[in-house]
């Protein structure tokens, strides 16, 4: 046996822009244990509801993390809509659906780019990062911002996208579609790549199931489930299939983030297809008054919002629990007999979303 | 999809649970709110392949809440979330980090409803 | 030599939503691609000559920021980066927020935006560079000041 030793991971740390905090309990080069702690970006934005009214809450919940932002936004109103009987006018579903999933897209494309930036295919992050702007571009041109572009409310969508505006995205996503093919290409088969994320970081399908994963995480052990199936906005009149992989390490998270992003595509594609004209916003009266909890599919797992108000201006408690901070029970199961330099690579597989754990 | 929520007293949680574990549900999250009328409230959400069952139970916040980490293993997690957020006090947590898990600059700060401000 | 020649960039989250962070990678990445103008993205603070911060102090963070800031040597300038490291932004109101980069070191360069573009961080970089030749001037020039590596103090500013 040898010496034990205690490293703390971050909370600066090259290979995350954002600070995770993790005391790694090491024996030599193995990782016995990992304790994670959280506080470095907890904001306590849940308790802003005593401050901010519940219609200026969507622009806190739409901060509660850069990435994901728009499903955020999307996930508060969902439930005060139901809270509140509110009918969204079909149009205003298909855009969220396809919002959705262009934000879906880039959030996965980050995350290969991340990857390969982790384990130093420096080239691989560089091209997906620059394919990654050619959907920043579409937001830019619908909503004017770039990664937090506010345009869910509830009732709705703020603006509207014209067909025109639409038929424009599906050129560039054919355009997307034929640089990702080098980039997944290459991610999924490259000798050295493979090397690295193959038969690290394993847990079976039923370990993924008793941690409670969600997202890429849990389809990467072979578990078919996918909150879009529940059928929220347009997600009804939509055909997709669930990606898995059977793989059940970090290469096979990778598959399922690889895939979806092409599945997204697909999703896009068949939402402009069918998107019908019409209103995109409905009037809000009142305030809402009960209880509700959405559960939506995030690109990085299952995120759940409970909205509970009592008629008022201000609505009593928001509760967004998100996928990272499910994910985290995962994330300490892996490190655990792991090697010191694959830390970074686990880490990364959870595709962490700090400023969402934490909140 | 299938959405039940049962109300539940506080006494009853473990058998509850361990009844829940028995039909395959999942842990979804745990979840405190502040009640008007003084105390808490606590929702456990599961799920099971698309459907949903939380239960719920209201405390006064003066006897620790019993654990259900080890019945439900990520629960730990939510439960020290709890603790330290709403100060509430949880007894057996499988991984109990006493305080340690947010480093938040003000204690329980979830505790109290501040009054409304506009 | 001048500094602004090569200036090396250290970036720190704080307390931001993410959104300010991807923007900030994003602006070294082949669209905006700040190494051209020989601007490097370390990891190491005693490499640093540009600090830029993104997102609000909290208790947690201002040990870090502090920490960072004395680790890099003199000349240095700090950009806040984004409307929370500015002021505090949408947070301000937040228990866990003590507010902008400012109230615990001092700030050269403040860079608006929720979330910040990265055409605008990339301005608030030039003006950065042009300060920190000054401000290897005014070293030059000040006869009793030494060229601090490690050590310098930070200075606390009241608001």
């Amino acid at each position: 046996m040898g010496n034990r030793s205690v490293v703390p991971f971050g909370p600066q740390h090259p290979v995350l822009p954002e600070p995770i905090h993790l005391d790694l309990v090491l024996e030599d080069e193995k990782v016995v244990d990992a304790i994670p702690s959280i506080g470095f970006i907890h904001r306590g934005l849940e308790k802003l509801v005593d401050k901010k009214d519940f219609n200026e809450m969507v622009y806190v919940a739409e901060r509660i993390c850069g990435i994901c932002s728009f499903g955020h936004g999307f996930g508060y109103c969902d439930a005060v809509e139901h809270i509140m009987n509110i009918e969204v006018p079909k149009r205003a579903d298909y855009l969220r659906t396809i919002f959705f999933e262009l934000s879906r897209m880039h959030s996965h494309i980050l995350w290969l780019g991340l990857m390969a930036d982790a384990f130093g295919f420096e080239s691989l992050f560089m091209d997906s990062w620059r394919v990654r702007e050619k959907i920043l571009d579409m937001f830019e041109a619908a909503t004017g911002g770039r990664v937090i572009f506010s345009i869910v409310k509830i009732g709705g969508m703020r603006r509207d996208v014209p067909n025109e505006m639409l038929r424009e995205f599906l050129k560039s996503l054919d355009d997307i579609e034929r640089d990702l093919e080098i980039i997944i290409r290459t991610f999924l088969n490259d000798r050295a790549v493979k090397g690295r994320l193959c038969g690290v970081g394993v847990l079976t399908p039923e370990q993924v199931e008793e941690l409670g994963c969600c997202g890429p995480y849990l389809r990467g052990s072979g578990i078919r489930r996918d909150t879009r199936k529940l059928g929220y906005a347009a997600y009804d009149d939509i055909e997709f299939d669930i990606v898995t992989s059977n793989d059940c390490d970090t290469y096979g998270r990778s598959y399922v983030r690889a895939m979806e992003v092409l599945q997204s595509i697909s999703i896009i594609r068949q939402a402009i297809a069918k998107i019908p004209d019409g209103p995109v916003d409905t009037v809000v009266k009142g305030f809402p008054n009960g209880e509700y909890m959405t559960r939506i599919e995030q690109p990085r797992g299952e995120a759940c919002f409970y909205v509970k108000a009592s008629g008022k201006k201000f609505i009593d408690r928001l509760r967004v629990r998100t996928p990272t901070f499910a994910n985290i029970p995962a994330l300490t199961q892996t490190l655990r007999g792991c090697d010191l330099a694959d830390v970074p690579i686990l880490v990364l597989a959870i595709d962490p979303c700090i400023s969402c754990t934490e909140r | 999809m299938e959405s039940i929520l049962k109300e539940i007293s506080e006494e009853t949680l473990l058998n509850e649970a361990q009844a829940i574990r028995a039909e395959g549900y999942r842990l979804i999250q745990i979840c405190a709110t502040t009640v008007k009328e003084g105390g808490y409230e606590i929702l456990y959400s599961f799920g099971k392949g698309y459907d949903e069952m939380s239960i719920r139970f209201h405390t006064d916040g003066k006897k620790p809440v019993q654990s259900i980490s080890h019945i439900f293993s990520p629960a730990w997690l939510y439960e020290n979330e709890i603790h330290d957020l709403f100060g509430l006090d949880v007894c057996d947590m499988v991984l109990d980090f006493r305080g340690g898990l947010y480093r938040t600059s003000v204690k329980a700060p979830f505790a109290h409803k501040e009054e409304e401000t506009k | 030599m001048k500094m602004s020649k090569s200036p090396w960039l250290l970036h720190y989250d704080a307390s931001s939503c993410n959104g300010c962070d991807i923007e900030v990678l994003a602006s070294t990445t082949p669209r905006y691609d700040v190494e051209r103008f020989g601007v490097i993205n370390t990891g190491n603070p005693k490499h640093a000559d540009i600090l830029v911060v993104t997102g609000g102090v909290n208790n947690q963070t201002k040990m870090v920021v502090k920490q960072l800031y004395s680790q890099m040597p003199d000349p240095k300038v700090v950009i806040a980066a984004g409307i929370c490291a500015c002021d505090g932004g949408i947070f301000k109101e937040c228990y866990n927020v003590n507010g902008g980069v400012d109230t615990v070191i001092p700030v050269d360069i403040y860079v608006p935006g929720c979330a910040v573009r990265p055409e605008a961080l990339i301005d608030g970089v030039v003006k950065a560079v042009k300060l920190l030749d000054e401000k290897r001037e005014a070293m030059k020039n000040h006869a009793s000041c030494e060229v601090h590596y490690g050590n310098t103090p930070a200075k606390e500013v009241k608001k």
